[in-house]
């Protein structure tokens, strides 16, 4: 949860960037793509031009530009094809042309994984400050699981840039028309690109973004590295419940409609043995279940972490035999809404499940370790 | 007159791996019967120790010795350059794909160090694919020839990665044509594309490195040719790679950096055949760590998350291999309440410190004697106070949990598999180990590494992206054309070429299904 005492504006160093990196790691429950390559390209956008400031929502005017960034496409794709380093500027620039003014500031899409990290470098390269909010305070799937979304804003533009430098905009009637348009540029453009969408000025934003995500961030990753008993430090951060603590002895990917769908199977140890836990994936991790009993479920948090180093794990960097933790914790309220629920909720991913709040499922936060 | 005897009969081979602490040597027969073995301790500069191993060798077959036909070297000469940043190579590093992947250059997140010694130059040029084949942007070769004509007498070896190369190579050949107009004919290039598979950084990181590597490689393969010359032999060579097969001399002088990572491939082959098992765990116990890997039809099981190289990541597939503390010198103290096991060790130095020894450090060895598990040394455990004999018995025990573990991890929940203990230290295993069917001890198991070097197939590989639909077959049927081809290159012999391992990987976020398709073609060396 974003916390009362979120300064009005902070600079994120070098030596800020491992904590940070880690910590949207945490906030990608399963997905949101790998930090790597993004850490690597912060660190040269801190080198090359100095901290970056991050400011609170509060502190814009209210007609000042916010533009939300997320890049979309295949990892396998952006592993190999990676971005040029001029594609945020390239948006702004169009975004400028779009709006009569010059972007104010960058804002990640989704915190959640590599879109987190990632809008470092995108703002440094415009020269603008990033803002410490988010329009998922997680990472899903789908881009139109945004808060933007659920708070009802239009989508006014899409703006999208390739590796190769070409920029588009679109102008959608609605939201299934954005995302049929979006994906078939970005298939043209070799399944990579840069986009800017729900592009919105800062009374806008006030009540339609997930603020404080940036610092909220940063904390995770810091509370992670200093602590002697990391996972006992990240449920005390989080509010976390610690779901089951155990080894993962199952494994099911597949691939279908271009997501990755599966299930991981944990089986207790400790204080646990005897017990078991099922996690069904969609990239993200959706729901955690226990004999066939809901245990927690989307738009709530859900991650996998190293019992000892309180480590995100991926979706994909998931093997048989880890010694893993599976956390739990409350969402943003906002996805709690009957809109943000019909947006993110069980049921948008397909599963005929009524959501429950995880703090309400009381019997989990009481299992010791 | 049998054949066997006819002196131009070349039937034998020599296997010579050389480890960290050791270098051994095996000499086969055709029906891969061992007929002579040592054990050397290896020296600073390799060729030492590879010089009195093959000696040592050739002596106990005496006259034979005229039968041999083909040495197979496992070194690691790559690995020790690389971890030692010495006698690198100064690299020009040339990436095709801009605009794309400017966002970062090239050897950005490399050790400085190593950094300092092998990057010379580097540029980002037009060109690359997207991932359907449709060109990025035209392969710009003025910007190339400039920057080639720029490193006259700076560099020792070009480097060359291009977007979406290992499906489309035609640019990194282009590059490597003008190199060596420019360069001179045989100037050394590597091409991404002959050396890793998707993810541009890991790939254009071992491109790097194998350049890098260039010069210890003729060093190597000079060292080799003199030590056989010195002795007289006229025979073929080849080396170890990574994934435990064989590559000829000059191949190995090509990509040097495929040696890397052939210890433990030799070594759990090694432990393979001379157990008769296709399908196993392998734990080769040393004096300081047991590495547990796993053998799947006759190769190592490769590990899928990256590898790391003096620093540096890169893709390659390597053995997937599990380390544990736990060896014979494994020291043991506290009090059988409060244990303490490893990691440190006495290691070399068991034979004068373990108490079976006569020494006065109790470790795993000692509590290995103790238990009945094997005879070595002089001192009668019965003579030992009872509560030192509770302490290691304890000892054995945890030892024993922690190899248990170890298994669960590495067998993936599979428990109808034997376990070949091998190494100096195997007898410190018990004879059942929860989650495995039995223990099998082979007899030479000791130079399992070398055996494996001896008996290695040669292999070739190949990896494309194809659309799941209708082409997916062809796909698959060219892909595994390929890889045959490499293999018979890499010394195969054509008619006994067989697919080994075929992968196909579902793509997601793509528009259309698709996968990726990876094949390894392996087979027997041909004769000459």
């Amino acid at each position: 949860m974003p916390q009362a005492d979120t300064p009005e504006s902070f600079y994120l160093r070098e030596e800020d960037l491992p904590a940070f990196a880690a910590g949207c790691a945490v906030l990608g429950t399963g997905g949101g793509g790998a930090v790597d390559t993004g850490f690597l390209t912060a660190v040269k956008a801190i080198q090359q031009h100095g901290p970056l400031e991050v400011r609170s929502i509060n502190s814009f005017d209210d007609d000042d530009i916010i533009v939300p960034l997320s890049g979309v496409g295949a990892p396998t794709v952006s592993n190999e094809m990676v971005s040029s380093d001029d594609d945020a500027v390239l948006i702004g620039q169009e975004v400028e042309r779009l709006m009569g003014r010059k972007p104010a500031a960058v804002m990640s899409s989704e915190i959640g994984g590599s879109n987190g990290i990632s809008a470092v470098p995108w703002a440094a390269s415009l020269g603008v400050p990033l803002v410490d909010a988010d329009g998922m305070g997680r990472a899903f799937p789908e881009v139109q699981m945004v808060s933007m979304n659920v708070a009802g804003l239009e989508v006014n533009y899409i703006v999208l840039c390739d590796v190769v430098g070409n920029v588009s905009t679109l102008r959608p009637v609605d939201g299934p028309w954005s995302e049929r348009l979006a994906r078939a540029l970005c298939v043209a453009s070799g399944s990579g690109v840069l986009m800017a969408d729900y592009i919105l000025n800062a009374a806008q934003a006030r009540g339609a973004v997930i603020e404080g995500s940036v610092s909220h961030a940063l904390r995770i990753g810091r509370c992670v590295q200093d602590a002697a008993d990391p996972v006992a430090a990240l449920i005390d951060l989080l509010g976390a419940a610690r779901l089951i603590t155990g080894k993962i002895i199952d494994i099911e990917r597949h691939t279908g409609g271009g997501f990755v769908r599966g299930s991981v199977v944990v089986e207790g140890l400790g204080g646990d043995r005897g017990r078991m836990v099922r996690l069904e994936v969609q990239n993200e991790n959706l729901i955690a279940l226990e004999d066939g009993q809901v245990l927690a479920s989307v738009p709530d948090l859900i991650t996998v972490v190293d019992s000892q180093t309180a480590t995100a794990i991926s979706t994909e960097t998931l093997r048989y035999g880890q010694r893993v933790t599976i956390l739990s914790w409350p969402c943003h309220p906002l996805w709690r809404t009957p809109r943000g629920l019909e947006i993110a909720g069980p049921r948008a991913f397909g599963y005929d499940i009524t959501y429950v709040a995880t703090e309400e499922i009381a019997h989990v936060a009481s299992i010791p370790a | 007159m049998s054949q066997a005897s006819r002196p131009d009969h070349r039937d034998l081979r020599v296997g010579i791996d050389v480890g960290g602490t050791n270098t051994d040597a095996v000499v086969l027969n055709s029906a891969n019967e061992i007929l002579a073995w040592t054990k050397q301790p290896t020296t600073p500069d390799v060729t030492g120790g590879m010089r009195a191993a093959l000696g040592e060798v050739l002596q106990q077959v005496g006259s034979e010795q005229f039968r041999i036909g083909r040495v197979m070297l496992g070194t690691t000469h790559a690995t020790n350059a690389i971890l030692e940043r010495r006698a690198l190579g100064r690299v020009a590093v040339i990436r095709i794909g801009a605009p794309a992947t400017t966002a970062l250059p090239p050897l950005v997140a490399w050790p400085s160090d190593l950094k300092a010694v092998v990057a010379a130059d580097s540029i980002i040029v037009g060109g690359g694919h997207l991932v359907d084949g449709y060109p990025i942007a035209p392969l710009d070769l003025d910007a190339v020839r400039r920057f080639l004509e720029s490193l006259a007498g700076r560099v020792d070896a070009v480097a060359v990665t291009g977007v979406f190369s290992p499906a489309f190579p035609d640019q990194e050949r282009a590059v490597a044509e003008l190199a060596s107009s420019i360069l001179g004919p045989g100037f050394p290039v590597s091409m991404s594309h002959e050396i890793g598979s998707l993810g541009l950084f890991e790939r254009e990181n071992a491109t790097v490195l194998n350049a890098a590597l260039y010069g210890v490689a003729s060093e190597v393969t000079g060292a080799l040719d003199q030590v056989l010359a010195d002795r007289q032999l006229d025979v073929s060579a080849f080396f170890a790679q990574n994934d435990g097969t064989l590559m000829a001399l000059e191949y190995a002088a090509r990509y040097p950096v495929l040696t890397i990572g052939s210890g433990p491939a030799n070594s759990i082959r090694g432990a393979a055949f001379l157990s008769g098992v296709e399908d196993a765990i392998v734990a080769d116990v040393g004096g300081t760590s047991t590495d547990l890997g796993v053998l799947i039809k006759g190769f190592p099981r490769e590990s899928s998350a990256a590898v790391e190289i003096g620093g540096v990541r890169t893709n390659f597939r390597m053995p997937d291999i599990f380390s544990l503390a736990i060896g014979g010198g494994t020291v043991v103290g506290g009090t059988p309440a409060q244990l303490s096991l490893g990691p440190h060790s006495v290691g070399y130095r068991i034979s004068t410190e373990g108490l079976v020894f006569g020494g006065r450090t109790p470790t795993l060895t000692d509590a290995a004697v103790l238990a009945g598990r094997g005879k070595v040394g002089s001192a009668r455990p019965a003579s030992w106070a009872e509560a030192k004999r509770a302490l290691l018995l304890a000892a054995l025990a945890e030892s024993d949990q922690r190899v248990v573990e170890a298994v669960d991890q590495v067998s993936l929940g599979k428990a109808d598999r034997p376990l070949v203990a091998v190494g100096g230290g195997a007898f410190v295993l018990p004879d059942e180990i929860e989650g495995i069917t039995e223990v099998l001890r082979p007899a030479h198991g000791g130079v399992a590494n070398a055996v494996g070097a001896a008996i290695a197939l040669v292999s070739g590989r190949w990896e494309a992206i194809a659309p799941a639909g209708e082409g997916r077959r062809k796909a698959i049927d060219a892909a595994c054309e390929m890889a045959t081809r490499r293999a018979v290159q890499a010394g195969a012999a054509p008619d006994q070429v067989e697919i080994v391992e075929l992968a196909e990987v579902p793509l997601s976020y793509l528009p259309e299904p698709a996968v990726r398709i990876q094949v390894k073609a392996a087979g027997p060396l041909g004769w000459l």
